[in-house]
C-alpha cells in the first residue's frame, strides 16, 4: 500500500516537473523572443543607431561619386528605395483579421507599391535614354 | 534560427540598395546598379512575407497588385518634362505610408514587439511620433510642391506677415505634443500630432517660389529618408534604418549642391519669399528703353552656321516648350556644316538636379557634348556662339558685378564672354527670380523672340535654304 502511494506521488512529481520544465522552455523562448533584438545587453536603439550613422557616412560618400548629369535617376531610384517602408506595411497588413491597424498597413502597401513599380520605371526609362544616346553618340 | 536568416536577408538587401546608388557614377553601371536596387527591394518583400506574423497573403497580393499597376502606368506614361512634379507626387506617397505605418504600430504594438498597447516602449514612441510628424510634413509639403510645379498652386511665393512667428510656434506646439504623448500614450495626442505636421508642411513649402524647387524637391526626398530611418528605429528593423540614412543623406546632398548653384544657405532658401517682391521693381526697369537688337530665325541660322563652335544653354524654357527635340535637330544640322556644338548645364538649370540632362538624353544628344559647368565655364571665351534657350538668370552677369543684385554670388555661364549671344526668349520679361538681365542690352547679344521650339524649327529651316 505504502509503495503504491509512494509511486502516486512520484508520478504526481514527475508531471509537475515536467509542467515546470515546459513553463521554463516557455519563459526561455520568450525572452529570447524579446531579447533578440537586444544582442549582447545592448538595447536596440544603440545598435540602430549605430547603424543609422555608419549608414549616413556611407550614403555621402557613395552619392557625391554619383555623376550629376545621373541626379534625375538618382533622385528616382532613391525615391524607389525609400519605398521600403512596405516592410512594415507588409507587416501590418499581415494578420489575418482585420482591424484598423491592418486597414491603415493595406494602405500603406498599396502607397509603397505605386512607389517602388513607379519609381523604378521611371528611373529605368530615364537610364535607357542615357544608354540608347551612348551607342548613337559615336 | 529563422529569425536570424531573415536578418541576414535584410542585410543582403541594404548592401544591395548601397549598390543601386554606387552604380549611378556614371552612365555604363547605371542599369546594373538599377537591378540591384530591384533584386534588395524584392528581397526584402519576401523575406518579410516569410515572417511568422505575416499570413493574410490574398489581401496583401491585391494591394501590390492595384499599387503596382497605378505606379507602372504612371511611370510609362509620364512626359520627361514632368518628372519634376512626378517625383514631388511619389515623394509624398513615401511620406503618406510613412504615417499609415507608425499609425498601425501605435495601434497594434505587439505586431511590432514594441510593447503592449497602452503600454509602449517609450523609446519607441519617440521614435513613432518623430517617424509619423516627419512622414506628415512630407506627405502635405510635396503635395504643395507638386501642385506649384504643376502650376495648379501658384508658382509665387505666398508670404504673409508672421509667417515664420507662425511656423515656429507650430514648431513648439508639435514638440509640446510629443512630449505629452510620451506621458499619455493618447491617441488623440498621436493624431493630433499627424494634424499639426500635416499644416506644418503646407506652411512649410508654401512660401517658396518655383525657382527653388530644385532644393526642395531635394529636401523632401531627404524627409522621405529620414521619415523611412524613424520607422525603421520603430520597428527595430535595420534594412529600414540603412536605406532610410542612405536615401536622407542623398537628398540633402543634393539639396546642399542646388543651395550652392543658387550661392544661398539652406536656411535663406527655407525661409522662403524669394523673387515675389522683386518682381514689381524689375518690371519697372524693363520699361526703361534700352537698345535691344531683335533677331530673326534666318540671322541665328547665318550667324551659327558661319561659327565653328556653338555652346547651348538650356534652360526650364526650354522644358515647357518641349524643344529638346528640335534643339537637337538644329545641333545636327550644325555638325554636318563642321560646327563644333556643346551644352553647358547649370547645377539649377531646370526644376529638378540633373533635369536638363535627362531631357537632352531624351532627344539622344550624345552624353560626350553635355557639360557641367566647371568643365565648359572657361571655353566661351574661344566660342563664337552662345545659344541660350529658356534660360535667364543662370547666364545674368549681375551675379559677378552688382552686389545690390539677390542673386550676386552666384555663379553664373559666362555666356557674354563669347563671340556673339543667341538668346531665345518669349518676351524681355524677367526670369523666374524677377532679375532684369542686363545681358539683353549688351553689344553681342541678339534676342530671339518667340517661342523656343517654334524658334529651333525655324533656324533649322533657315539653315536648310
Amino acid at each position: 500500500m505504502d509503495s503504491h502511494k509512494l509511486a502516486e506521488q512520484a508520478a504526481g512529481v514527475a508531471t509537475g516537473a515536467s509542467q515546470l520544465s515546459q513553463q521554463a522552455q516557455d519563459l526561455a523562448l520568450s525572452i529570447s523572443q524579446y531579447a533578440a533584438p537586444e544582442a549582447a545587453g545592448m538595447p536596440f536603439f544603440v545598435v540602430g543607431l549605430t547603424v543609422f550613422v555608419l549608414a549616413c557616412f556611407v550614403g555621402y560618400y557613395v552619392v557625391w561619386r554619383v555623376t550629376p548629369a545621373l541626379h534625375s535617376p538618382l533622385m528616382a531610384v532613391t525615391n524607389a528605395i525609400s519605398s521600403v517602408i512596405i516592410v512594415g506595411a507588409l507587416i501590418a497588413a499581415g494578420p489575418e483579421d482585420w482591424n484598423f491597424s491592418k486597414l491603415l498597413g493595406f494602405l500603406a502597401v498599396v502607397l509603397a507599391s505605386v512607389n517602388i513599380f513607379g519609381g523604378f520605371i521611371v528611373t529605368h526609362r530615364m537610364l535607357q535614354m542615357f544608354s540608347k544616346k551612348k551607342k548613337q553618340g559615336a | 534560427m529563422a529569425m536570424t536568416l531573415s536578418l541576414l536577408a535584410y542585410l543582403v538587401s541594404s548592401v544591395c540598395c548601397i549598390m543601386a546608388l554606387r552604380g549611378l557614377s556614371g552612365p555604363n553601371t547605371a542599369k546594373g546598379g538599377l537591378m540591384f536596387g530591384i533584386a534588395g527591394m524584392a528581397l526584402a518583400v519576401v523575406t518579410t512575407l516569410m515572417l511568422p506574423g505575416v499570413s493574410s497573403y490574398g489581401t496583401i497580393i491585391l494591394g501590390v497588385a492595384v499599387g503596382g499597376g497605378i505606379g507602372a502606368l504612371i511611370a510609362k506614361k509620364i512626359e520627361m518634362t514632368a518628372l519634376p512634379q512626378l517625383v514631388a507626387a511619389f515623394h509624398s506617397l513615401v511620406g503618406l505610408a510613412a504615417v499609415f505605418i507608425a499609425a498601425a504600430a501605435f495601434h497594434n504594438p505587439e505586431a511590432y514587439n514594441i510593447g503592449t498597447r497602452g503600454e509602449i516602449h517609450i523609446g519607441s514612441l519617440i521614435e513613432m511620433a518623430l517617424g509619423v510628424a516627419i512622414g506628415a510634413i512630407t506627405f502635405t509639403g510635396s503635395i504643395i510642391a507638386f501642385g506649384k510645379l504643376q502650376g495648379i498652386v501658384t508658382g509665387k511665393p505666398v508670404v504673409f506677415k508672421g509667417q515664420h512667428m507662425l511656423n515656429a510656434a507650430l514648431g513648439g506646439v508639435l514638440l509640446l505634443l510629443l512630449v505629452l504623448l510620451c506621458v499619455t500614450e493618447s491617441p488623440l495626442v498621436f493624431w493630433a500630432i499627424v494634424f499639426l505636421s500635416f499644416l506644418l508642411g503646407i506652411l512649410m513649402i508654401i512660401p517658396i517660389g518655383g525657382a527653388d524647387m530644385p532644393v526642395i524637391v531635394s529636401m523632401l526626398n531627404s524627409y522621405s529618408g529620414w521619415a523611412a530611418a524613424g520607422i525603421g528605429f520603430t520597428l527595430q528593423n535595420n534594412l529600414l534604418i540603412i536605406v532610410g540614412a542612405l536615401v536622407g543623406a542623398s537628398g540633402a546632398i543634393l539639396s546642399y549642391i542646388m543651395c550652392k548653384g543658387m550661392n544661398r544657405s539652406f536656411f535663406n532658401v527655407i525661409l522662403g519669399g524669394f523673387g515675389g517682391e522683386l518682381a514689381g521693381a524689375a518690371a519697372a526697369s524693363t520699361a526703361s528703353d534700352k537698345p535691344v537688337k531683335i533677331g530673326s530665325a534666318e540671322d541665328a541660322a547665318f550667324i551659327m552656321k558661319n561659327a565653328s563652335s556653338v555652346i547651348i544653354v538650356p534652360g526650364y524654357g526650354m522644358a515647357v516648350a518641349q524643344a529638346q527635340h528640335a534643339l537637337r535637330e538644329m545641333a545636327d544640322q550644325l555638325k554636318k556644316e563642321g560646327v563644333k556644338v556643346r551644352y553647358a548645364i547649370h547645377p539649377v538649370a531646370g526644376r529638378m538636379p540633373g533635369h536638363m540632362n535627362v531631357l537632352l538624353a531624351e532627344a539622344n544628344v550624345p552624353y560626350e557634348d553635355v557639360l557641367e559647368l566647371e568643365e565648359i565655364n572657361r571655353d566661351f571665351s574661344q566660342t563664337d556662339v552662345a545659344f541660350v534657350i529658356g534660360a535667364n538668370d543662370i547666364t545674368n552677369p549681375a551675379a559677378k558685378k552688382d552686389p545690390a543684385s539677390p542673386i550676386y554670388g552666384m555663379p553664373i555661364l559666362d555666356v557674354e564672354s563669347a563671340g556673339t549671344v543667341l538668346f531665345v526668349k518669349r518676351s524681355l520679361g524677367s526670369g523666374y527670380a524677377g532679375i532684369d538681365n542686363e545681358l539683353f542690352f549688351y553689344d553681342n547679344t541678339m534676342m530671339l523672340l518667340g517661342d523656343a521650339k517654334a524658334m529651333c524649327e525655324g533656324i533649322i529651316r533657315a539653315m536648310e535654304h
